[in-house]
């Protein structure tokens, strides 16, 4: 009785202990094929207007509801302690430092995660990847490092967007609906945020960035066949993405904030 | 030129290919018969390394195939596979051309597109349809698109999975002497898979049967028709009853 929930426990384990090999395996892989030759050039700009350029629209609407909201709320919160003039200075920090990486980088979890696991695991079941092979391609250098490039150096950019946008949010709401005096907000925001918090805010989407897309190749190589595998593969590359991505961001939060 | 000893691989219980034995030639075409789903695609995929045997050994030129660079080995080698696997997000003439756009074989792009159309029309397939989508294909279009692809480097070893399955009797007739024309004008071995025994016929220098995971029968084409062998009877007749069973 005791054997068997000990044997299970080990078990699952051993599976993540392998998974963790597999993947660690997987990103030495993609990583070593930035430095031998050919790089895919159009692919990298393919990937870059993708997940870059595509995804602004998501990246902008998300980070300006949830800057308006923040503000609506601290300030609703703050009236309980009489510091409803913080609004500018919580609004700044909680997005740069936190809201704004975490909710781009689960918006990219969403929507280039997805879009690059099915993509990958479509390939895989019809031969493409193998075809690919065949056609003297790695299918590591042609599909996965370009793209895992690419979310890492766009991601700083979409997250300053965000971050930006979602201060925004916060200016419009303050000024429209709660009554701030529009200089006074802006020099609060200013003057409180150092540059700490805007280095470890880009750090963060890096890193996500990083992750999203390593997610959705990794799933997608790794499919089974058919139009379950695709599915699967798709699903388990998001959820995988999404948790990595809120444990990275308590890593980075500790490594950088905690003193 | 291809030799395969004592060639094993199983997908989990699926016993597939159990002890395969088999010698190409250089400059011969040779054909591989046999029952959907005794392992052919399997046989052609381990040779290029897409599959890896649990046993055996697979050699090209004398040269183990998992030794050496892989690279400069797979530049030898073109390959039309069963389910055309063109890339979808590219048009046709980018797939032709695919091995003539990047890496060590890269041209200037007006010569790789006029190299793509050109081969596009050896599969009988014009111009216009060079900056479509595969997606906007049919299936025996998308299948001589892919066989453009295979042979537009010009390899010395190509593979076809079928290469007429799914085109009409005067598009497969095209196939066939486009095959032969490549074996014997461009020197190159090929191993062709079909169950069109017509083209077999047409394409073959060799023909080897497998069945049961082995080779059950290889001989010159010539020989095909007094093979003696109750297998590879009922397979070139057709015929319901014999030693193959309907329900494999
Ligand atoms: N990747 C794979 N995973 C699991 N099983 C596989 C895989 N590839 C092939 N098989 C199995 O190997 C066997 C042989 O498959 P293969 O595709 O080589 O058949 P085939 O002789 O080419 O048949 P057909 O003439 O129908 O194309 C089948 O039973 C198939 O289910
Ligand atoms: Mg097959």
């Amino acid at each position: 009785m005791i054997g068997a929930a000990l044997a299970s426990v080990g078990g699952a384990v051993l599976a993540l202990l392998a998974a963790l090999g597999r993947l660690t395996l997987f990103t030495g892989q993609t990583l070593s094929h930035l430095l031998r030759p050919p790089f895919y050039g159009r692919e990298f700009a393919l990937a870059l207007v993708q997940i870059g350029y595509f995804s602004l629209p998501v990246v902008g609407l998300t980070a300006l509801f949830t800057g308006g909201a923040l503000a609506l709320q601290i300030y609703a919160g703050g009236a309980r302690f009489s510091a409803e003039a913080v609004v500018p200075q919580i609004v700044a920090i909680g997005m740069v430092r936190e809201l704004g990486p975490v909710l781009v980088g689960l918006m990219i979890a969403a929507r280039v995660t997805s879009s690059i696991a099915a993509e990958i695991a479509t390939m895989k079941v019809t031969e493409q990847i193998d075809a690919l092979v065949t056609l003297s391609t790695h299918p590591m250098k042609y599909l996965t490092l370009p793209r895992v490039l690419a979310a890492t150096l766009v991601m700083p950019l979409l997250v300053g967007v965000g971050d930006v946008i979602g201060i925004f949010g916060g200016y419009l709401v303050g000024t429209e609906r709660l009554g701030f005096n529009a200089a006074a907000y802006i020099r609060n925001t200013a003057d409180f945020l150092e540059p700490l918090d805007i280095v470890s805010s880009l750090v963060k989407g890096a890193a996500f960035g990083f992750i999203a897309a390593l997610m959705g190749c990794y799933y997608g190589m790794h499919s089974n066949r058919g139009a379950m595998g695709v599915g699967r593969a798709t699903k388990s590359s998001v959820v995988a993405a999404a948790v990595l991505i809120l444990a990275a961001n308590f890593i980075l939060t500790e490594a950088f904030f905690s003193a | 030129m291809i030799r395969l000893t004592d060639v094993h691989k199983s997908f989990g219980e699926n016993a597939v290919l159990r002890g395969v034995d088999l010698h190409v030639p250089r400059d011969e075409s040779m054909v591989v018969i046999g029952g959907s789903g005794t392992g052919k695609s399997v046989l052609i995929k381990s040779v290029l390394g897409l599959v890896t045997p649990e046993r055996g050994t697979i050699t090209v030129d004398g040269r183990p195939v998992d030794q050496g660079d892989r690279d400069a080995f797979l530049a030898r080698f073109g390959m039309l596979f069963q389910g055309a696997a063109l890339f979808d997000s590219l048009p046709v003439w980018q797939n032709v051309a695919f091995r003539l756009l990047r890496g060590a074989l890269r041209r200037p792009r007006d010569e790789a597109r006029a190299i793509a159309i050109e081969k596009l029309r050896r599969v009988g397939l014009g111009p216009d349809v060079a900056d479509r989508l595969p997606a906007e294909l049919s299936g025996g279009m998308q299948k001589r698109v892919g066989l453009a692809r295979a042979i537009a480097a010009e390899p010395e070893i190509i593979f076809f999975d079928e290469p007429t399955t799914g085109l009409d009797p005067i598009m497969a007739g095209v196939i066939n002497d486009l095959i032969r024309e490549i074996v014997s004008e461009m020197g190159a071995t090929a191993i062709t898979i079909t169950h069109d025994m017509t083209s077999a016929r047409a394409i073959a220098d060799r023909v080897a049967m497998l069945h049961g995971g082995k080779i059950r029968w290889t001989g010159p084409v010539a020989d095909l028709d007094a093979s003696g062998d109750p297998y590879v009877e009922q397979f070139i007749h057709g015929r319901a009853d014999g030693p193959i069973k309907a329900v494999r």
